[in-house]
């Protein structure tokens, strides 16, 4: 972001005075004050980053076994122990990351482009397209689709693209809302009517002058989807009906680990541990990014 | 009110002839019959099979049939219980896992309710915080990762409780209603924390406070039933995500419930067995769904005006 404006001392009061700041400076400014979420966001860049680094970090090659070693605790050559098949588990939690989180961010990544296209459409164009539209989100949202989720995963071979495609088609419902109350909510205000009055075509102001003033609460949406996806994926892959082997993801480790926890019980607090510092993370970035982008709460943190 | 209840019960109709249509139709998708054995069968048993559980009529003829046999009650013979019907099946597994979600709802509001009020009578304290932390943590810590950590402590450390089982041996109902309740719990403590902080802020409370009403009358009789306004409306979700819950924390605790009937349908590929479970807790969660809506709507005078502007 703007570290011009981020290192000034200006006192700031929360009104765009006469320095200008844009809302997405402020929202930093706010952010950087909030310690629980700025401990989140930083565990979440550790984790992406580690995530995406994995072939070349991680201590052992993925599928390396010491059968002779068996599960070990903690030890300096392996400092997360191993698992019952002598695999090491830091080595795995890594590679199981990477499918936790990929599939997070993929499955939202679909709800989101479902959701968004839908509420901006619905929300601009108002009447019997949004009353047609909106009947149909509210007749989806009444059916339990934890369960069709497993219903899909017990029909269809298990692969990851239905699992991403499963999840996302869950959770566009709710951002469809979200957007098209908020699209409803700028449409009304003078400056599109401006907008319109110089002539702007209509998909000038949709994407010029409306999507991004509606991308703040989406984003806020956005970082606390990506926990309840993870989550819905650990479920699944706990009851064994999410990520297959070969493959493995936080959720799978964890369902290992309990079937051993009596004996090794670091198999099932490490990916635990992983599992719910992200989840925490996740939320107290959300929460405060919800804060930051309240155009009400000053950068001092209470509210206006 | 009882013209808003009739509304949403023919609502509800439709949604769940939907996920009927949709079930039937999408386990006529799934990959291998029920019978794939380990060994081939002859072919004339395969049709013998298929003659006795009518799989060689038609599709829509099928479709029809179990429409007509669900209205009678009848959800078909289980294809891996041979024997047995599924309704049979269903009626063992769903008192339990009902059971388990009325437990584990009342740990959810007795928790969280007490935890909420604690906070919002004392906001920005150690009475506060603390519940509030825990609440957060009650939150990111998921079910199936609570329920073995619960296990292992209460149960295998301490050897306080039972590890498995329900009704077997006294207390053995307990970690599982902690382990599926506590999670709502935390949610239901931050939103009657929210819920009764805003009332809080109201005026009528400062004039109940100069009336000179004491402290847990104008908490109890003034504050709580507007501060509940959100948690009354989270309870149709939290039914909805007790009875999921269930999947879990059954198969933890090997609880023959509806959810670990169902978690084994599907890995059994028990066909009827796995659309007789979808279809009866969806109507289920529906169900709930509607009584939850019309309980807050009752509640709330300002939901019924509009309601009744709809």
């Amino acid at each position: 972001m703007n570290n011009k404006m981020l290192a000034s001392h200006h006192p700031l009061d929360g009104q765009d005075g006469e320095y200008g700041q844009s809302l997405w400076s402020l929202a930093w400014a706010k952010l950087r004050k909030n310690k629980l979420a700025m401990f989140g966001l930083g565990v979440i860049v550790f984790m992406t980053i580690i995530a995406v680094l994995t072939p070349l970090l991680s201590p052992y090659p993925q599928e390396a076994q010491d059968l002779t070693l068996g599960a070990v605790p903690p030890s300096a050559a392996h400092w997360l122990g191993t698992d019952t098949l002598g695999r090491d588990l830091l080595t795995r939690l890594m590679y199981g990351g990477r499918v936790s989180l990929l599939v997070g961010f993929a499955a939202t990544a679909v709800a989101l482009v479902i959701g968004i296209l839908w509420g901006t459409i619905a929300g601009y164009f108002g009447g019997i397209i949004d009353a047609a539209m909106m009947r149909i989100v509210d007749i989806l949202y009444a059916l339990p689709f934890m369960i069709f989720v497993i219903l899909l995963m017990v029909v269809f071979e298990r692969s990851f693209l239905l699992l991403f495609l499963a999840i996302g088609l869950i959770e566009w419902l709710t951002m469809a809302r979200i957007v098209r109350a908020q699209v409803m909510n700028i449409r009304r205000q003078e400056y599109i009517s401006a907008a319109v009055v110089t002539g702007l075509s209509r998909r000038q102001i949709i994407f010029r002058h409306i999507m991004p003033n509606v991308i703040g609460p989406v984003i806020v949406y956005v970082t606390l989807t990506i926990p309840g996806v993870m989550l819905f994926e650990a479920f699944l892959s706990f009851l064994g009906l999410g990520v297959q082997p070969p493959a493995s993801s936080w959720g799978v480790l964890i369902s290992d680990g309990v079937e051993t926890m009596e004996e090794y019980p670091w198999l099932l607090i490490f990916p635990g541990i992983a599992l719910s510092l992200t989840l925490f993370s996740l939320n107290f970035l959300g929460d405060g990014l919800r804060d930051a982008l309240d155009p009400r709460t000053t950068v001092d943190g209470d509210g206006g | 009110m009882i013209r808003i209840a009739l509304n949403r019960i023919l609502q509800g109709i439709p949604v769940l002839f939907v996920v009927i249509t949709v079930t039937f139709f999408l386990i006529r998708q799934a990959p291998g019959g029920p019978f794939d054995a380990e060994r081939a069968l002859p072919p004339e048993v395969i049709k013998n099979l298929e003659a006795t559980y009518r799989l060689d009529a038609p599709v829509y003829q099928q479709y029809f049939d179990y429409l007509g046999n669900l209205l009678k009650g009848d959800f078909g013979p289980s294809f891996r219980y041979p024997g047995r019907s599924v309704t049979e099946l269903i009626a063992t597994g769903l008192p339990i896992t009902l059971e388990l979600a009325v437990y584990a709802l009342a740990v959810a509001l007795v928790l969280g309710l007490l935890a909420g009020l604690l906070a919002a009578t004392r906001p920005r304290t150690l009475q506060d915080y603390l519940p509030m932390a825990l609440a957060m943590t009650g939150i990111c810590l998921p079910t199936f990762l609570l329920g073995p950590l619960l296990v292992l402590v209460f149960g295998i450390w301490f050897e306080w409780l039972p590890v498995s089982g329900w009704g077997y041996a006294p207390g053995d109902k307990i970690l599982p209603s902690l382990t599926l309740g506590l999670a709502y719990a935390a949610v239901i403590a931050r939103l009657s924390r929210g819920g009764l902080l805003e009332v809080l802020s109201q005026n009528y409370i400062r004039t109940a406070r100069a009336k000179g009403l004491s402290t847990p009358t104008i908490l109890f009789r003034h504050a709580l039933p507007g501060g509940m306004a959100p948690v009354i409306a989270y309870l149709g979700p939290a039914i909805a995500g007790l009875l999921t819950g269930s999947f879990v924390v059954e198969t933890i605790f090997q609880i023959p419930g509806l959810g670990r009937f169902y978690v084994q349908a599907a890995f059994n590929r028990d066909y009827t067995m796995i659309m007789g479970t979808t279809i009866l807790l969806s109507a289920l969660i529906v169900v709930l769904n509607i009584v939850a809506d019309l309980v807050s709507i009752k509640l709330n005078p300002q939901l019924r005006q509009k309601h009744r502007h709809e």
